[in-house]
């Protein structure tokens, strides 16, 4: 089975590389870049650990191999903030305590992003809806609900904010 | 977990993927891959290679022609939870596709993929056997229309040929209220059972899935119900309507609990379509 070349825009490097077709994107995330955020848990396609964006949309990258990523954007929890200049979901979790093990949270947050990406002003209900395919086994999800809510209030704010700074 | 090892090609158009499949009779076609990649890493199936059919323009887009609404078979649940157009003419399907995994699966996963695959757990089967739908299906000789009630044959099973694609979803226009009602596994989210009901000017239609081998329309709801939706009928008529027999029995749920389960739940979806 020939190697397949392939360049994958990873937090907006382009990254060629050779991959076997059956590599997973997260096997090539961890493996081969060593980016580590990305969790795999249930390998099933259930947990959501392993939750990047594709082309701006959230997906689980235990079920997609890196070969379909071939020419599009992966973004994962390394490239959405940094330690000095967190991202307003990371800052959420933080305040509100979104998290305890933190084994959950890379995908939680970037699963958070494609509610908030769906419906900027989300109830709890849709939350905890939409949070149906990331598991938590600390936090029993309250204070993830509670940070989500939090965070979209805050982008809303940061939205209008550069709204208005634009119409200046 | 890893696959066994297999061939990658990313087919072109479909002419091309239709070629690949005919010259290779042991490939896999690769689209959303939700059913495809977990079957392969359980070893499931291991083909010798994969054609992958996700980039194809031809299998994508929704469209209508005259009161038919006709979707790619490429198309996402994502992209049918939120299209207007699928919302105007088969308000059934976002209503089924809201329950479809979470919204990473429904990102990747395809209404064809379902559609070729035909797990017994799907939710799409009940709703569209409801609707009257029908599949085109293409294969290097040719192409055939084949509808929903000669369409799924059981487990897995269906009147797809071999080298045949799935590539559209033919939905007549929705008359009346449909509703899908759903049990599902709270890890995997596929239906233990669901329940479509669709109540049109023709009569009324309900179908489950989940329960057994292949989704069915439950004809003696259908006929117990009538024309007559009081909530004494629909009580009535669904009250232990459904029977064990025949249905799947594992660990998740008996078959006399599924039983169960139809009936409520057909209960409900059709307190909606009142």
């Amino acid at each position: 089975m020939s190697l397949v070349p392939v360049t994958i825009n990873i937090n907006g490097t382009p990254t060629p590389a050779q991959v076997e077709p059956r590599m997973l994107l997260v096997q090539f995330l961890r493996d081969e870049l060593e980016l580590t955020g990305t969790h795999v848990g249930c390998d099933t396609s259930q947990c959501g650990a392993c939750t990047v964006s594709l082309n701006g949309e959230a997906v689980k990258s235990c079920t997609l191999f890196a070969v379909q990523a071939d020419g599009m954007d992966v973004q994962t929890i390394e490239g959405i903030g940094s330690m000095d200049d967190l991202h307003p979901i990371q800052a959420a979790f933080w305040e509100q305590h979104g998290l305890q093990c933190g084994f959950c949270t890379p995908g939680m947050i970037m699963a958070s992003a494609e509610i908030i990406r769906r419906n900027p002003d989300p109830s709890e209900e849709e939350i905890r809806e939409q949070l149906g395919g990331n598991f938590c086994r600390c936090t029993g999800y309250h204070n993830i609900v509670k940070a989500i809510s939090s965070a979209a209030a805050v982008m809303r704010e940061k939205g209008a904010e550069a709204g208005q700074a634009a119409d200046d | 977990m890893y696959t066994t090892p297999f061939d990658y090609h990313r087919a072109v158009n479909l002419d091309d993927a239709l070629k690949m499949l005919a010259d290779n009779p042991d490939a896999k076609l690769l689209a959303g891959g939700h059913s495809l990649i977990p079957t392969m890493k359980l070893r499931l199936a291991s083909p010798s290679a994969l054609i992958d059919i996700s980039a194809l323009d031809e299998l994508r887009g929704i469209r209508t022609d005259g009161d038919m609404l006709i979707l790619g078979a490429g198309v996402t649940h994502a992209e049918l939870l939120y299209d207007k157009t699928v919302a105007e003419y088969a308000p059934l399907m976002p209503d089924m596709a809201r329950w479809v995994g979470d919204p990473m699966v429904r990102n990747r996963g395809t209404v064809g993929g379902v559609v070729a695959h035909a797990d017994p757990a799907a939710d799409y089967p009940a709703g569209l056997l409801t609707l009257g739908a029908s599949f085109k299906l293409k294969s290097a000789g040719g192409e055939r229309v084949v509808g929903v009630d000669d369409y799924f044959k059981g487990m897995f099973e269906t009147a797809l040929q071999e080298g045949e694609i799935v590539t559209e979803i033919h939905i007549p226009r929705q008359a009346g209220k449909g509703a899908y009602e759903k049990f599902r596994h709270p890890a995997s989210h596929y239906a233990i059972v669901g329940v479509a009901a669709l109540a049109s000017p023709e009569g009324v239609k309900v179908a489950m899935t989940g329960a057994g081998p292949k989704a069915v329309r439950l004809t003696q709801v259908e006929q117990a119900i009538g024309s007559d939706l009081s909530d004494e009928n629909i009580k009535s008529a669904t009250e232990n309507a459904v029977d064990a027999g025949s249905l799947l029995s594992d660990r998740f749920a008996s078959a006399e609990y599924r039983a169960h389960l139809a009936g409520v739940l057909a209960k409900r979806a059709l307190m909606r379509v009142k």
